[in-house]
């Protein structure tokens, strides 16, 4: 259903408000208001510049959430040219979950944070503006007002990638403006803005807090909004800024709050001194500020049981108003950008309803030059910061119905990835926003999308099920599914994560060797004992750490390890001898700014270098005290570090080793049976057999696992055949073993044609005759005339013979020479002679 | 006679069964399958699990060249195309020719993914970043919800001679862990493969094998015959194709195709070779014989089995025949050691001297040409590499030719002088 309402959203129309304020370096004009509406029912929607938006994501239940600063027309974009400028907040969930654990609580249900990073796009098109929604800054302490039910969202911290961090005094402050303003006693104060009103003044409506109240059956609409699947992201990368010095931004927005909470006092009739006196801005964010907040919120009861839209905010940009990577740039086709204008559905217009507006006029002039001050001042600090903006012409821009195009129609090249993209997966995007793209832009050349989101597109009809025992069975075989608990290995686990445990609460470092062959369950385990640590670091049993993970087979080269490592920890990205630099720094130095970290380092013995320095580097680290560093590293050999590690190596990674033994057959029964327990899909025997066999070849779980998933398929063909009903039976069991573990030789000796049989013969002949193991295919095709001749067979030609020579050849019968040696190359058996024989024989 | 009576308006009919058959023989991957039901199934089983229910899987399908591999793989994703909706499978096709290392394989994987960091046809970005944005994407995926990818990679056992068989690993480390489901089914000729994974990306493989070995008898063989040169129903001429087929169907009884088939089965069993002497026989049928004799298959089964080499002394001259027979002669003597010109010239003046009536003595100069011409041809093939200082005279060269060759060839040698004959089947009498 929703999405049925989504794709016939009527379109809209989207228009300046009031006359633009000219920006003359940029050629860019800016507007104070933006009115959105429909085309097909003439209803109206006013946003202006402070008011906190919902804009268009990834996910349809939660579209993001940001304050915009700035509305202006950007010429450079063909197709929209209305733009704003925005400053983010995260949601939980947006923050990456390797550093969710830093919160050190659970979050709540509407908190959001102030996204406080440098890097990252402030940019979006209007149109993917959703609609207004209220944010409520509240300080540490502070609980959630009661009246935000589920529509609004209130923000305590703010997230810079890193660390939480309490909002700062001026935040909290600017944040908290918002309710002194005038409509803080007169709440609900919208304006019906009908077709022939005539059009706002911009100083009237850039302070007054227009929000658009409505009738409940339109707000409750607006509320479901978001969560319709049609609202996709329509964010278009304009280009990336730099970290904007802001002092003067800083001291604009301090003095505003500071005028602002003198406005404040009279009205509010709050006790609150103006932030600007604060000597610390801890208290301020301890005391004033936060009451003021809650008077607010107090105050706008009204508003928010009434209509579920829009509190604005003004706001100056704050320092980092950026926030990292929202948009990824996509190439915009012509087909696109006509998609876009014809199709896309716009925002849902909504009805403004009656006119609340009793402000007096007093203090809305009073706010309104403040306000005129601060947009002065934030124009000129733009001015500064666009000079390096790119606007990145025809390449961007976002397409997101291409993908329901693609579902309907029978388009030749299917996207095959859908455009999404991710906040919160800063590893690949951030990286390239770091640099600023000092290309002009004319160059339409075609670039690597910089916010390019690694992703498959997800499949259109969903998964079945397992429907039958054997399915079920199937399912829970297969290697990719891991246990709540690994049996037969408690004893590895224990040490496992007693060792690491005893590092973390010490807040020493220190390094472990885990060694077994494939398929013992190392990387399990450690990841189980992870898990255990984290989830032990939630209920603060343990210090919280980070954890980060590098598999040498996932390597390009020995030295990309630190490059994984410092993009896994910081988000930072680096090239190889810089990264290596920056983690010695930080990890010997002491002045490590994260805490605790347990690094798996997998397939240790492919980091091995000619010089050793990336081991070395990586043993060395943990014995640094500040480190703080436990290395834990698997690979497949006991005595790795003596065989192929240096001394000064080996003596770093110390003795703490753990070898995993290969399962025992008890073992592996053990974990067969944990596996399809409350599942009749095996004979015991069956069960008994499969371990024996595996244990007594290797001890490797995964082939264990493999051998029994081929042998549900064995059964369920049987079935099929005979129609009948049973578990899988020990002939099941033999008929996969046999599959998966005979060698295919003799078979392929057995199949192949006479002549290939024949010059076989004539090689076992040659190595009986020469007693050697080898021999030049003239010697064999002699041989083969002579067998041939004997038995009154015509005899092949040499062409012939040397074809058939290079076919056994190529299936690796035999080993031959390069064919260039003609009839000089030499020829050997790659299977035993006897192997030969009795193939040849059976015949 | 009614042959002929139906000649005039044929020729367009004519240049049809050419294109029908030659389309057939030369794009065999498209043809029908036979004896391999139960691999089929188990194939097809494999990829409608990880398409429909996301279950990941490796396979590797192993037979010598010219069993159907590809036909297998190619018919199974067809089939799979056909019941599951196209939408809900991506398809990744490598080859171990095209795709020599992992740089390019990833890049290639990338493109065919279609992942964010293409742009248009090409994928920029280091080797280091496509792999770990590769594996990211796959990562992120889950059984449930993301799309089944199929992973087709053909000369399966040249992308385990990769550096570290990255390439590899990750992917069946994805198909085993929960991740983005993968189907990795692996095409090779060679049975030892097992042996070229290393021993993580082997445990990390399922052991599922398909082996493909043509293993049908002469009977089938004949009715794959049969089956190939058969008119299709959908063939505009009815009664041409009618007559065709019962043409076909008489060759298939014909004792004299019969033992033309026996010997070409004998020697190679693969469809391949079959169809390259149907394509030969079919060459040979003009508009004003339209239908396929037995001599025609005989004719061309003549053509595929001659003996390259003999063929090539067919067309040497008197003198080069006679440096050869030489070589042959020093051959016997000196059982196999490598000789030089030298020896081959003294050999030849011997003869000349004592012997010939019909050779010509040649001087030293013109015996050597005759003698590097042989060189050329690769009829002789020197023992170490020409270096610039060492005399041509002297250099140890080795005869790539065989007595029975030499032999057969001299008698089909067109107006052979009977000295020379008569000299290479002497051996040491002239003495």
């Amino acid at each position: 259903m929703p999405s049925y309402v989504t794709r016939h959203k009527p379109r809209q129309k989207y228009s300046w408000v009031g006359s633009p304020l000219l920006n003359r370096k940029l050629h860019l004009q800016t507007y104070k208001e933006l009115c959105v509406r429909g085309e097909a029912d003439s209803t109206e929607m006013l946003i202006q510049v402070g008011q906190c938006v919902l804009i268009e994501g990834d996910s349809d239940e939660e579209p993001y959430v940001a304050k915009l600063t700035e509305l202006f027309e950007d010429d450079y974009k063909p197709h929209s040219k209305k733009r704003a400028r925005v400053q983010w907040f995260v949601r939980f969930s947006e923050i990456h979950p390797s550093k969710q654990h830093l919160l050190g609580r659970k979050p709540e249900a509407q908190e959001i944070f102030w996204y406080d990073h440098p890097s990252c796009d402030s940019i979006v098109s209007v149109e993917t503006i959703i609609g207004t929604v209220q944010v409520v800054a509240l300080a540490l302490d502070e609980s959630p007002p009661a009246q935000l039910k589920h529509k609004g969202f209130f923000v305590r911290m703010s997230w810079d990638t890193k660390k939480f961090w309490p909002l700062s005094a001026e935040l909290l402050a600017e944040l908290g403006r918002r309710g002194d303003s005038p409509k803080s006693q007169n709440p609900v104060q919208a304006q019906t803005k009908t077709a022939e009103s005539p059009a706002w003044t911009t100083s009237e409506h850039a302070v007054g807090r227009i929000e658009s109240s409505h009738s409940a059956s339109k707000s409750r609409q607006a509320a479901a909004r978001p969560a319709t699947p049609g609202a996709r992201k329509r964010l278009e990368l304009a280009g990336l800024l730099k970290t904007p010095n802001t002092r003067k931004a800083r001291q604009t927005s301090c003095a505003a709050s500071a005028s602002l909470g003198i406005a404040k006092r009279k009205m509010a009739s709050s006790t609150a001194s103006s932030p600007s006196k604060r000597s610390s801005p801890d208290e301020a964010r301890e005391d004033k500020s936060s009451s003021e907040c809650r008077m607010v919120l107090r105050a706008r009861i009204p508003v928010t049981s009434t209509t579920e839209m829009s509190l604005g905010i003004t706001l100056t940009p704050s320092r980092r108003a950026q926030r990292p990577s929202v948009t990824p740039s996509i190439n915009l086709t012509p087909e696109n950008i006509k998609k876009r204008e014809t199709k896309e559905p716009e925002a849902h217009t909504e009805e403004v309803s009656t006119p609340h507006r009793s402000q007096r006029k007093s203090s809305l002039l009073t706010l309104n030059r403040i306000k005129q001050q601060l947009r002065y001042l934030d124009c000129k600090e733009n001015d500064e910061k666009e000079e390096e903006f790119v606007p990145g012409a025809g390449d961007s821009g976002s397409s997101s119905e291409e993908e329901e195009e693609g579902d309907v129609s029978t388009s030749s090249l299917p996207r095959k990835s859908r455009r999404r993209q991710d906040k919160n997966l800063q590893t690949a995007t951030q990286p390239s926003l770091q640099t600023p793209s000092k290309t002009p832009k004319k160059t339409p050349k075609p670039r690597a999308p910089r916010h390019a989101t690694p992703q498959i597109r997800s499949r259109s009809l969903a998964a079945q099920e397992p429907a039958t025992v054997l399915e079920e069975a199937r399912l829970r075989l297969h290697v990719s599914v891991v246990p709540e608990s690994l049996p037969c290995r408690e004893q590895e686990f224990q040490d496992i994560y007693s060792f690491v445990e005893s590092k973390l609460l010490d807040g020493t470092g220190g390094c472990m060797y885990i060694s077994g062959v494939p398929g013992t369950g190392k990387t399990a385990t450690v990841h189980e004992v992870i898990r255990c640590l984290q989830q032990a670091a939630q209920t603060k049993d343990v210090p919280p750490f980070q954890y980060v993970e590098v598999n040498g087979m996932k390597l390009t080269e020995p030295h990309q390890v630190y490059v994984q490592i410092l993009q896994k920890l910081t988000g930072q990205k680096a090239t190889a001898s810089h990264a290596s630099e920056l983690l010695a720094k930080q990890f010997c130095s002491g002045q490590a700014p994260w805490e605790a970290t347990v690094l798996l380092v997998d397939e240790l013995d492919l980091l091995w270098t000619h010089k050793q320095d990336v081991l070395y580097s990586l043993f060395d680290w943990p014995t640094h005290k500040e480190a703080r560093l436990v290395v834990l590293t698997i690979a497949n050999t006991m005595d790795l570090p003596e065989r192929i590690m240096m001394n000064r190596v080996s003596s770093r990674l110390g003795l703490t080793r753990m070898c995993f033994q290969p399962y025992t057959h008890s073992q592996l029964k053990q974990i067969l049976v944990s596996r399809l327990r409350h599942l009749k899909a095996f004979e015991d025997d069956a069960i008994q057999l499969v371990s024996r066999k595996v244990a007594a070849l290797s001890g490797d779980a995964r082939r264990c696992l493999d051998i029994c998933r081929r042998a549900t398929e064995i059964c369920e063909l049987s079935r099929q055949k005979d129609g009948t009903q049973g578990p899988v039976t020990v002939a099941h069991l033999m008929a996969a073993v046999d599959e998966m573990s005979s060698s295919s030789y003799i078979t392929a000796i057995r199949n192949s044609s006479v002549l290939e049989q024949g010059f076989l013969r004539a090689i076992l002949a040659e190595f009986r005759q020469s007693g050697l193991e080898e021999a030049t295919f003239q010697q064999i095709y002699n041989q083969h005339v002579a067998l041939c001749r004997m038995e009154g067979l015509p005899y092949p030609t040499m062409s012939e013979t040397m074809a058939v020579c290079s076919r056994l050849g190529s299936c690796r019968l035999l080993l031959v020479e390069p064919s260039r040696n003609d009839v000089l190359l030499r020829v050997r058996l790659n299977v035993s002679q006897d192997d030969v024989l009795y193939a040849l024989k059976e015949e | 006679a009614s042959i002929y009576s139906y000649t005039p308006n044929y020729s367009p009919y004519f240049c049809q069964v050419q294109r029908i058959l030659r389309e057939r023989f030369c794009h065999s991957t498209h043809g029908e399958l036979f004896g391999v039901q139960v691999q089929y199934k188990h194939l097809i089983e494999l990829l409608k699990r990880t398409a429909i229910h996301g279950e990941s899987n490796s396979v590797l399908i192993i037979g010598p060249r010219g069993s159907g591999k590809t036909m297998l793989i190619n018919h199974a994703l067809k089939e799979l195309m056909e019941i599951e909706v196209s939408e809900n499978v991506l398809q990744v096709h490598l080859n171990g020719l095209l795709h020599i290392n992992d740089k390019i394989a990833l890049k290639e994987i990338t493109r065919q993914l279609y992942l964010e960091n293409v742009v248009g046809d090409k994928v920029f970005g280091s080797f280091a970043e496509n792999l770990s944005f590769l594996l990211e994407a796959l990562k992120k995926g889950d059984r449930t919800h993301s799309c089944p990818v199929i992973f087709v990679l053909d000369e399966f056992d040249l992308f385990a001679h990769h550096k570290n068989q990255t390439l590899l690993y990750n992917l069946f480390d994805i198909s085993q862990s929960a991740q983005t489901p993968l189907a990795v089914i692996g095409l090779t000729c060679r049975l030892d493969i097992l042996e070229l994974l290393e021993k993580r990306v082997k445990s990390r493989f399922s052991h599922r094998q398909i082996h493909l070995m043509n293993s049908f008898g002469f009977p089938q063989f004949i009715k794959i015959f049969k089956e190939q040169l058969s008119l299709p129903a959908e063939f505009p001429d009815k009664v041409f194709a009618e007559k065709w087929n019962e043409n076909v169907q008489c060759l298939s009884e014909d004792r004299s195709v019969h033992e033309v088939l026996q010997k070409h089965f004998n020697v190679n069993k693969n469809l391949r070779s079959l169809h390259m002497l149907l394509m030969v026989a079919l060459s040979r049928i003009t508009v004003s014989r339209p239908y396929l004799t037995s001599a025609d298959l005989m004719e061309a089964h003549q053509l595929c089995s001659m003996d390259s080499k003999a063929n090539i002394v067919h067309g040497l001259s008197v003198l080069e025949i006679c440096l050869i027979i030489a070589m042959k002669h020093l051959n016997d003597i000196y059982e196999e050691e490598p000789f030089n010109f030298q020896m081959v010239y003294n050999e030849f003046q011997k003869f000349v001297q004592r012997k010939a009536h019909s050779v010509y003595n040649f001087e030293k100069p013109v015996v050597m040409k005759a003698f590097e011409h042989l060189q050329q041809l690769e009829l002789i093939k020197p023992m170490e590499r020409t270096s610039v200082n060492s005399q041509k005279e002297y250099q140890l060269m080795k005869l790539l030719l065989d007595n029975t060759q030499i032999m057969n060839a001299l008698q089909k040698y067109p107006n052979c002088p009977t000295d020379v004959r008569q000299w290479a089947t002497s051996s040491l009498s002239w003495l």
